[in-house]
């Protein structure tokens, strides 16, 4: 995993020495355990800043809408198709775009880790293929990797970037026998009450940041409805109609568009699991349309085009 | 002052006396976090717990307050007109607040209660607040409190200071409500000269163990302008997403935004938390913005903290060092580094 970073370094190097690029969009070492930060690295005195490890969960594809110069971006599977989302949204084109792909094998739950941790503060991490060892003042604790990646990332089925113009490493192989659906199944089984009271105490903590909304690559609109005063479209306050009308539109919005990256869940401060209501709409994308977000550049999004052997019959 | 010890065992019984005489909020765990809210039961407190994931200052400061109600019926005379709703100002304890947070209080009333203007909706709560404190004694790794003039054993904005013992905690007050509070606490013990030792030795202790990783004196004497126009905006606002986590969850971040909601023909006008990171903050009626890019947005919430408010008020900086935005930036900005690169105003990124 960490020979990612040498790739990574040699290939902005010489992208930047060529002027292929005017920038390379990829990650530093954070100043937390267990956090790195995007960075846009545009000389080539500041490319041995660029790390690679298992702390890069942010999607770099939200760092590139609307952008007008031309770079290079460092894609794990999730990211790139986030990127073929925005090609085919026009939120960049793919000439202004050189990929670098990194084969993944699913990146950190913080959160997870520091619960697991319940209260002892991680100082130093390490990380094998296998395993992640924190430790801190008079404790040191290894997870099994697979223990704590982050739930998206354990239920991955396009760990290989699906778009790339180079692969900075052997594919790696994909998770078989992945069931996506199993809570969303739970859901569905439920009762109209039970399950309005799931929904309800899921998003009782939300304070209304939107932070789940800024980390998702795909939620670029000029004005969000929620950011509409005259007149206002959703009420402001934490009153939970609002706050529900909030979640569902959001939601509604992304159907279709989700690739499940889990950057809203990554980002919510208050560990909301947002994800619960996409994952759903992901599910009936792939049951009513066959689709899979963000796999095929050429292929139009299900809610934008109609096939004439579409299962339903409604339309016909 | 009044000095008392309690045992862990009799904290309950003075919680509960505390709460016959006002609503007591604590430190109560919600899912892996903590947050203040008001105890039901002694019990509800949790004392063991490292800092609240929000801080309290939605405590005097709502996310949403409704402060005026107006009618929109045709034939009400009055249609139109708005009417101040009643100002809460329920007699409140809040038991356990870091010294951090309550210096957040007092950064916060140096802007709400000036000598021009002073804001009722903070006033009012404000005054009803009694804030019995809990030192510090261990500190976050990610804290850097006696870097932005507090400590983890700060008592200046606090009625009591509790220090927590082996085996029980000694109170002291540090103001005449807090003095009130302590003199019929029920089971208390005498502050012993060893139980003092040993409280003065664990502040010391806790204080050393917080990190400076920056100086702030050198921003005072900076220009404005030459911080505002600093090369290293550019490179400290790449990552941002706009989020807003690092405002909301900030003691000291206080912008609110006022808004009207209607519902049939009954309307409120409300104010809301606001965030610089947010595309309404400074939104002109004209619909310009002077802050409509990132880099403005993620300059205004460093340069407002660390220098407007203090060449404004001669006070601060607007920061506790309580480590939230440093916690829960979900893209790891990190504000020591940010403020060490104001004081240093390095233009190389590191
Ligand atoms: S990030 Fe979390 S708290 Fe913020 S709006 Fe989204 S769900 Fe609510
Ligand atoms: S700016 Fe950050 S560290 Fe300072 S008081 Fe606010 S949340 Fe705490
Ligand atoms: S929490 Fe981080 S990403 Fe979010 S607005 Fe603040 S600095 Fe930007």
């Amino acid at each position: 995993m960490h020979a990612y970073t040498e790739k990574i370094r040699e290939a902005a190097r010489r992208l930047l020495a060529e002027k292929k690029v005017d920038g390379v969009i990829g990650f530093r070492r954070g100043t937390l355990p267990l956090m790195n930060e995007p960075v846009f690295v545009r000389h080539a005195d500041q490319v041995d800043q660029l790390v690679w490890d298992g702390n890069c969960g942010v999607n770099l594809a939200n760092y590139l809408t609307k952008r007008k110069d031309r770079v290079a971006v460092v894609a794990k599977g999730c990211d790139s198709r986030n990127i073929v989302v925005h090609i085919q949204e026009n939120q960049i084109a793919r000439d202004q775009l050189y990929i670098l792909g990194i084969p993944c094998k699913g990146m950190l739950n913080r959160r997870a880790i520091l619960k697991a941790l319940d209260g002892r503060e991680p100082l130093q991490v390490e990380e094998t293929e296998a395993d992640v060892t924190v430790s801190g003042d008079g404790f040191e604790q290894v997870f099994p990797r697979k223990d704590v990646l982050q739930d998206n990332c354990k239920i991955c089925i396009h760990r290989n970037p699906v778009i790339y113009d180079e692969l900075l490493g052997d594919p790696v192989e994909e998770q078989k026998d992945v069931d996506r659906y199993e809570d969303v199944r739970r859901i569905e089984a439920m009762t109209v009450e039970e399950r309005w009271t799931y929904f309800e105490e899921l998003i009782a903590p939300c304070i209304r940041c939107y932070a789940c909304r800024n980390a998702c690559p795909q939620c670029y609109c000029p004005t969000c409805f929620v950011d509409e005063s005259r007149p206002q479209w959703v009420g402001k306050s934490l009153d939970p109609t609002d706050t529900r009308t909030f979640h569902f539109l959001r939601a509604y919005h992304m159907a279709g568009r989700c690739t499940d990256c889990g950057a809203c869940e990554r980002a919510c401060p208050m560990d909301i699991k947002v994800r619960q209501f996409t994952k759903k709409l992901e599910k009936d994308v792939k049951e009513l349309f066959g689709y899979e977000v963000g796999v095929m550049l050429e292929e139009r999004p299900p809610l934008d085009t109609y096939r004439p052997d579409d299962p339903q019959d409604f339309i016909r | 002052m009044l000095k008392i010890f309690v045992t862990k065992d009799n904290l309950p019984n003075l919680v509960g006396r505390l709460m016959d005489g006002a609503t007591v909020l604590g430190p109560v765990k919600e899912g892996e976090a903590h947050r203040f809210r008001p105890l039901k039961k002694a019990a509800d407190l949790d004392l063991s717990y490292q800092n609240s994931r929000l801080s309290p200052k939605d405590l005097v400061h709502p996310h949403s307050d409704a402060m005026f109600a107006f009618s929109l019926k045709k034939d009400d005379p009055e249609a139109g007109i708005l009417k101040e709703l009643p100002r809460s100002a329920d007699k409140r304890l809040v038991l356990g607040i870091r010294p951090c947070d309550a210096k957040a209080f007092r950064l916060v009333d140096v802007n709400f209660l000036t000598d021009t203007y002073r804001d009722p909706w903070w006033e009012a709560r404000r005054e009803a607040t009694v804030l019995v404190g809990l030192g510090c004694s261990r500190p976050c790794r990610s804290c850097f409190c006696t870097a932005v003039g507090t400590g983890p054993f700060d008592e200046t904005a606090l009625d009591v200071l509790m220090t927590e013992l082996e085996d029980g905690y000694l109170l002291k007050a540090v103001t005449e409500k807090g003095e009130a509070l302590l003199r019929d606490a029920p089971q208390a013990e005498a502050a012993t000269d060893e139980r003092m030792q040993k409280a003065e030795g664990i502040a010391e202790e806790a204080a050393r163990k917080i990190s400076k990783p920056f100086v702030t004196e050198p921003i005072k004497d900076k220009p404005q302008t030459e911080l505002f126009s600093a090369e290293f905006w550019e490179e400290v606002q790449f990552a941002c997403i706009n989020c807003g986590t690092c405002t909301y969850l900030c003691p000291t971040c206080w912008c609110f935004d006022i808004q009207d909601e209607v519902h049939g023909e009954e309307g409120v006008r409300l104010r809301l938390w606001d965030s610089c990171m947010f595309p309404l903050f400074t939104l002109h009626g004209s619909g310009h913005n002077p802050r409509n890019q990132k880099l403005q947005r993620v300059r205004q919430r460093f340069m407002h903290k660390f220098k407007y408010y203090v060449d404004k008020y001669g006070d601060g900086p607007a920061c506790v060092g309580c480590g939230r935005c440093v916690q829960y930036c979900p893209v790891n900005i990190d504000i020591r580094r940010v403020v060490a690169m104001m004081s240093a105003s390095c233009v190389c990124p590191t």
